[in-house]
């Protein structure tokens, strides 16, 4: 029987392997940022190790970073030891860093395949659940904790139980105004937020093949919201097209070598997967979410559910508890909810395709006097990019605030929040109870729903403007 | 890494599901650069709600949180073991962990058992009438009993 393309990497990276004990698997790129690895480099001081292969490894500082007046000291004390402990263990340790100001620097996600370093078939780790997102590559990418990083710096290895593979079918053509975000929260609706525990999850199908690199990655990023640590795609001549540019990338005669065997990374016909999902891509509508995890969420054109309609127990006590902090009322329009900020950008949505298609809707427009909307390039990269396509034009002229690069209001750590109470419409990953900061609302959305959100001041989709 | 052979303590109900990392310890607390000290960032923000169930005085000595499905979803963040493992948890039984984070708490010794929810169920009931009801977890035998009761799990 054939082998599924997640089966065929594992394979490839066992350096030993033993019945009734976790495979141990060698890891070509460890990715490092500051919250998660300080913790780690002081577990290698004290067992007097070194970091065993620093040029497989590369940081980035991106989760405290501000994203305003990054020329200053970084204001909040905490974070700017956490940031400093990044350059002095990098420095100590040998580690390329590329830090605030740098032109490399960004979220991780984002830094990684824009320098090529990440390609098809590695095994790549990073003390980051969305480090799934390298899989758009037909790479093995998952997140791992502060533990596991120590063990990757000192061995450059890892021991991990074999997970299963789970198929994520699409076939179909999305509809205009339907992206890969759409396709991504349908997934995560469909199956649960623990739907692929357990599970490596391969995208597959003719909606996914016809999707750009970037659009790919946004769906392999929320793998983890599905509940899987990994999900990837095969990689095609989308794939090597996009690599083939990148900084890193390999040249001259390593390229025809590495391109023979990136076109055997996909999964042989005969194989089987453990566990298969179908969704139509005809039928995807914009979606987002109406709850506190990133599965409460529904076509953009329906209404807030009734916790009483759900015959679950845990769903109906999940959906209760999730419309009290939402402030939401059963059977209210999607469509009539006001929001306050609008936040473009993050490890999901923070690519120059992202911000170009909603520069493409914002264009000539104003935003609703009601809100802001933010956006926030992923990397200093995208950010100069951006400015050289005079997107940043766009965006200042319909109100926006032009930010520089790092995770921003993702996630609480950065002066970018929500105040208690306030709801945002978010290209970002996570609806959790105060994830955009304490007491904030978040409805997660498309790159396309957030631009015409923000210039409608209620969610919508670009048909609704 | 603390070792973890047997534990015997009192419970912890919390009737939540998805309890993500975000609710066990919000990010704003992950800015310390060492492994203690997190269990002010505990559930943080459901800390002031004196209805909440840590700080229902029956339960204050709790060592085994016993919680709904998928918990731990989300970050990879080990900070969530440490908090847990910080305020004094020993054990978490669920019917459904997030891969990472259970993979995080063998790494620490922080025990995580997955139970059939029907068997959650059974003890939630049992220690909201009974709060001081002592289970005991014995990872060798892989148990988990309280009164006459004693429930087998796997260890994967």
């Amino acid at each position: 029987m054939g082998k599924t393309l997640a089966e065929k990497i594992w394979t490839e990276h066992i350096v030993s392997s033993k019945a009734g004990e976790p495979d141990l698997l060698y890891i070509d790129l460890h990715l490092i940022h500051e919250v998660t690895s300080p913790q780690a480099f002081d577990g290698l001081r004290l067992a007097n190790r070194k970091v065993r292969r620093p040029e497989l490894t590369i940081a980035t500082e991106d989760h405290n970073v501000p994203t305003l007046n990054i020329d200053k000291p970084i204001a909040d004390p905490v974070s700017k030891l956490q940031v400093d402990t990044l350059r002095k263990n990098c420095a100590e340790f040998g580690v390329r860093l590329h830090s605030l100001g740098d032109v490399e620097q960004g979220i991780v996600h984002v830094v990684g395949p824009q320098l090529g370093i990440t390609q098809p078939g590695m095994t790549i780790v990073c003390g980051d659940s969305h480090t799934s997102t390298h899989g758009a590559f037909g790479a093995l990418a998952f997140g791992i904790g502060t533990s596991e990083v120590e063990h990757v710096l000192a061995t450059q290895t890892l021991p991990l139980l074999r997970p299963k593979t789970m198929a994520i079918n699409v076939e179909g053509t999305l509809k205009p105004g339907v992206t890969s975000k759409d396709i991504i929260l349908a997934v995560i609706a469909k199956i649960g937020t623990g739907g692929g525990q357990g599970y490596i999850l391969e995208y597959r199908g003719s909606a996914i093949r016809a999707l750009s690199m970037e659009a790919r990655m946004t769906i392999c990023n929320m793998s983890i919201e599905a509940g899987a640590r990994a999900g990837l795609i095969a990689p095609d001549q989308t794939t090597f097209d996009y690599v083939k540019t990148k900084p890193h990338a390999p040249a001259g005669a390593d390229w025809d070598a590495a391109l023979t065997y990136w076109k055997t990374l996909s999964t042989d016909a005969d194989a089987k997967f453990d566990k298969e999902i179908n969704l139509n891509a005809d039928e995807l509508a914009p979606f987002v979410t109406w709850g506190t995890n990133p599965g409460q969420g529904l076509p953009l054109s329906g209404s807030v559910p009734n916790p009483a309609d759900l015959s679950n127990a845990e769903d109906r006590g999940a959906a209760e508890r999730a419309l009290e902090y939402m402030d939401l009322k059963p059977g209210t329009p999607l469509k009539s909810i006001k929001v306050d900020t609008v936040f473009l950008g993050s490890c999901t949505n923070g690519r120059i395709e992202d911000l170009r298609s909603a520069a493409d809707i914002l264009k000539g427009k104003k935003i609703a006097s009601t809100l802001r909307l933010l956006v926030v390039p992923g990397s200093a990269r995208v950010r100069l990019q951006a400015e050289a396509e005079g997107l940043d034009k766009v965006f200042l002229d319909a109100g926006a605030e032009w930010r520089s690069a790092g995770c921003s209001m993702c996630l609480g750590m950065n002066p970018d929040q929500l105040k208690p109470g306030e709801r945002a419409a978010s290209t970002s990953n996570r609806n959790f109870e105060g994830r955009q900061g304490k007491g904030g609302r978040t409805h997660l959305v498309s790159p396309l729903v957030a631009a015409a959100t923000a210039i409608k001041g209620t969610l919508a989709s670009p048909a609704d403007l | 890494m603390e070792k973890f052979i047997k534990h015997t303590g009192s419970a912890l109900p919390l009737r939540r599901s998805n309890v993500d990392t975000d609710q066990i310890i919000p990010a704003v607390y992950l800015k310390r650069i060492t492994k203690n000290g997190f269990e002010d960032g505990l559930f943080a923000a459901w800390r002031n709600d004196p209805a909440f169930e840590l700080n229902q005085p029956q339960y204050k000595s709790a060592t085994v949180l016993v919680v709904g499905p998928d918990f731990g979803t989300g970050s990879s963040r080990e900070h969530a073991v440490w908090a847990l493992q910080n305020y004094g948890f020993k054990v978490v039984l669920s019917s459904r962990f997030a891969d990472i984070f259970r993979g995080n708490s063998q790494k620490m010794g922080l025990l995580t058992v997955i139970l059939p929810q029907d068997e959650i169920e059974k003890i939630w009931k049992k220690v909201e009438s009974a709060p001081d009801t002592k289970i005991t977890v014995d990872l060798e035998a892989k148990t988990v009993s309280y009164d006459t009761a004693s429930i087998a799990f796997s260890h994967r």
